[in-house]
């Protein structure tokens, strides 16, 4: 074996010892990045908020049929995201965690590349906007090739050319093959 | 002898030579996404959905289930290769299976996981041909309070056997029902949490959900954590076995399956624990106790043979009960609602043609994966070497293309990045993503059943467990509930009884 594992599975939510604070300011900046996860129990409570209101703003004196109306369930399933924010909130209080996922290709022991991540969600949004103007397969192509280099891929000869062949094969496969229009945009249509 | 004709029936439908096709197509499909690291098997059949608009479903779930086949015997190659398994299932894989490739016996090993995996998947095979059928028969009267039951046992089974805190398994599961919420009450047209929009009215679709949380979210995942420098794959040749490798191994491909079927059967996570158990009991019996923790064949025939089984076992509560007992299974399931299909007991009368050609391409998979794996093992082994950059860009444009598939709204890609950043959220803070994915899944059928039984009762609460059925299933749902407590009070009197006799 030529590179040994070296993440223990704890490690994301350990504090790194270079963030060690020392003044008391940075002490309530890393009391919450430890306990971050209250930031679940935040939004647990929020869907729970809008999940009940929703429920009991609703409208059933007409569509009542059966002793249970379309109100019941979504009020249990508000109330038990309120519970479960509660309890998740105590948890974490008396040092619960979750633990982060592990696989193949996870490092945990690096901190979060937050850069990676926004890009790769601006590339997906850009393409998800282009895929009408511009058409699957130009807007496919851009999706793989910015994701790739979202990802550190800086093969500029390499990368242009698969992507375009992979979106091409693809929309190919779907919209001849399997019957799932999909649409072709400009470039298809001077083809 | 009636499940045996329909059978002979269901190899008519699997051996024509369309249905072969998608057989061979699934099974090479799900070797390579399976050896990819990165996606697991419920990935694979997720990012595949969107076939189903396109497919007739026999041929879709022909290909459906030689992925899944196909997917955990390419993950257990790239644990013996690699030693970093992804899926938890080749995690056992990988502690044998890797010292044996360390010690050049690499080819022995993965020919030891791919006639494990025929063994096991065959023995997995007949026992669901000799079981669903009275399983079904068994199950076909049962009602509205029987199926509210059923799906009370999925969502309490997925968020308490599986993971280590039950807390946020709940949390994940309460998310997922919450998403299927959104839209037009089935009973009575009233909109729920559509905010006014047209788009939400007809609800999130699940596949839109299944990509979102297991492809979008893992590949963003991912990617804030990319290992800078992938593990070097092992290079291996051309699976063999010896004489006196076989004569090691036989039993153990034999004894898998009883192990891991089982447990495929039941929601108790799927071939974790199977292959675990396996493992320990291949360590007890066999007679080179020397070898193990250095490379003992054993370990990797016993466990891959009880994986495989354990995917046959999926396969019976899910077509039977419509119990989907692991996230591919669940996939499956939406597979299934694609096509308006309800998995469940009826299935066996409505679908005949459907469910025999399954089971049937089943057999057909399992040789064809036997047949193309001892050859193409060297080539898989190449897979391992693909580029990062381009694995998670090709995992997040291809859920792009399933997404948009759905109704070619780009409204839909941007509900599905949402979802990806909830699935991204979710693998930060340990919440587990297959309660979520069953919560969406199951729930919107499980309010119907809800309340259709409650109706029929005129709203008395006993019409939840008038039938022994439900009173049945809930029974096992306390006694899950229960367990940790049981555990906890036993692991109590046990450091007690230490202290007295010290």
């Amino acid at each position: 074996m030529t590179t040994p594992p070296a993440d223990p599975p704890h490690s994301p939510d350990t504090p790194h010892p270079t963030d060690a604070p020392p003044a008391p300011a940075a002490d309530r900046g890393s009391w919450l990045r430890n306990h971050s996860e209250l930031g679940v129990c935040v939004l647990l409570l929020a869907l729970g908020v809008l999940v009940l209101t929703d429920a009991l703003t609703m409208d059933v004196d007409i569509a009542q049929r059966g002793p249970v109306g379309p109100r019941t369930v979504p009020v249990v399933v508000g109330a038990g995201l309120l519970l479960i924010a509660a309890l998740l909130a105590v948890d974490v209080l008396r040092g619960g965690r979750g633990q982060a996922e592990t696989g193949e290709d996870v490092d945990l022991s690096e901190p979060a590349d937050w850069r990676t991540v926004l890009l790769l969600t601006g590339v997906f949004l850009g393409s998800a906007v282009l895929i009408e103007p511009l058409g699957f397969p130009a807007a496919g192509a851009l999706l793989f090739w910015g994701a790739a280099f979202a990802l550190g891929s800086r093969r500029h000869d390499r990368d242009p050319l698969v992507a375009a062949v992979l979106s091409l094969v693809t929309y190919a496969v779907f919209n001849n093959l399997l019957g799932v229009p999909l649409p072709g945009g400009p470039l298809m249509g001077a083809l | 002898m009636d499940a045996l004709a329909s059978l002979l029936d269901g190899f008519g439908t699997a051996l024509t030579p369309v249905n072969i096709l998608w057989a061979a197509v699934g099974v090479l499909l799900g070797t390579a996404i399976g050896v990819l690291p990165g996606i697991g098997p419920a990935m694979a059949v997720a990012l595949l959905l969107p076939v189903t608009y396109g497919l007739d479903p026999i041929g879709a779930f022909i290909m459906f289930a030689g992925i899944y086949y196909g997917a955990m015997f390419g993950g257990s190659t790239t644990s013996i290769l690699l030693n970093t398994p992804g899926e938890s299932a080749a995690v056992v894989a990988a502690m044998e299976g890797n010292p044996m490739a360390r010690s050049g016996r690499g080819a022995q090993a993965l020919a030891a996981a791919a006639i494990g995996h025929f063994a096991g998947g065959m023995v997995g095979t007949v026992l669901l041909v000799a079981l669903a059928p009275t399983v079904a028969e068994l199950a076909v009267d049962i009602g509205a309070p029987d199926y509210f039951a059923i799906m009370v046992l999925a969502f309490i089974a997925v968020t308490s056997v599986l993971g280590s805190s039950r807390l946020r398994g709940l949390a994940s599961l309460l998310i997922g029902l919450t998403i299927g919420l959104v839209g037009l009450d089935q009973m009575t047209g009233q909109q729920r949490l559509t905010f006014g929009s047209l788009q939400l009215a007809d609800g999130v679709d699940v596949v839109i959900v299944a990509v979102g949380l297991f492809a979008i979210g893992e590949a963003l995942w991912v990617a804030a954590h990319l290992r800078r420098r992938p593990g070097e794959p092992i290079p291996v040749g051309r699976p063999w076995l010896g004489r006196p490798d076989l004569r090691r191994t036989w039993k153990s491909w034999l004894r898998g399956p009883f192990i891991g079927f089982p447990f495929g059967a039941i929601p108790a996570g799927g071939a974790e624990i199977p292959t675990f158990l396996s493992y320990v009991t291949e360590k007890r019996l066999s007679k080179h106790q020397d070898e193990w923790g250095k490379g003992a064949i054993e370990g990797v025939a016993g466990p891959e043979s009880a994986a495989s089984a354990s995917a046959a076992g999926t396969l019976v509560s899910m077509l039977t009960l419509g119990l989907p007992t692991t996230a591919v299974a669940a996939v499956m399931l939406a597979a299934f609602q694609q096509y308006g299909i309800q998995p469940g007991p009826l299935l066996f009368e409505r679908e005949p043609d459907l469910v025999w050609g399954l089971i049937a391409s089943l057999f057909v998979g399992m040789v064809l994966l036997l047949a193309l794996n001892l050859p193409l093992a060297p080539l898989w082994a190449k897979l391992l070497r693909i580029p990062r950059p381009y694995l998670y860009a090709g995992i997040m444009f291809f859920a792009a293309v399933g997404a948009y598939a759905v109704g070619g709204e780009v409204i839909d890609l941007v509900i599905l990045l949402v979802i990806g950043l909830i699935g991204f959220g979710m693998r930060r803070y340990g919440l587990p993503v297959l309660p979520a994915v069953i919560g969406v899944i199951l729930g919107p059928g499980a309010e119907q059943q809800l309340r259709r039984a409650l109706q029929i009762s005129d709203g008395s609460v006993t019409g939840l467990v008038n039938t022994p059925f439900a009173v049945t299933v809930y029974a096992v749902i306390v006694l899950l509930l229960a367990w940790p407590l049981l555990k906890r009070l036993v692991a109590r009197t046990r450091p007690a009884h230490g202290a007295r006799s010290a």
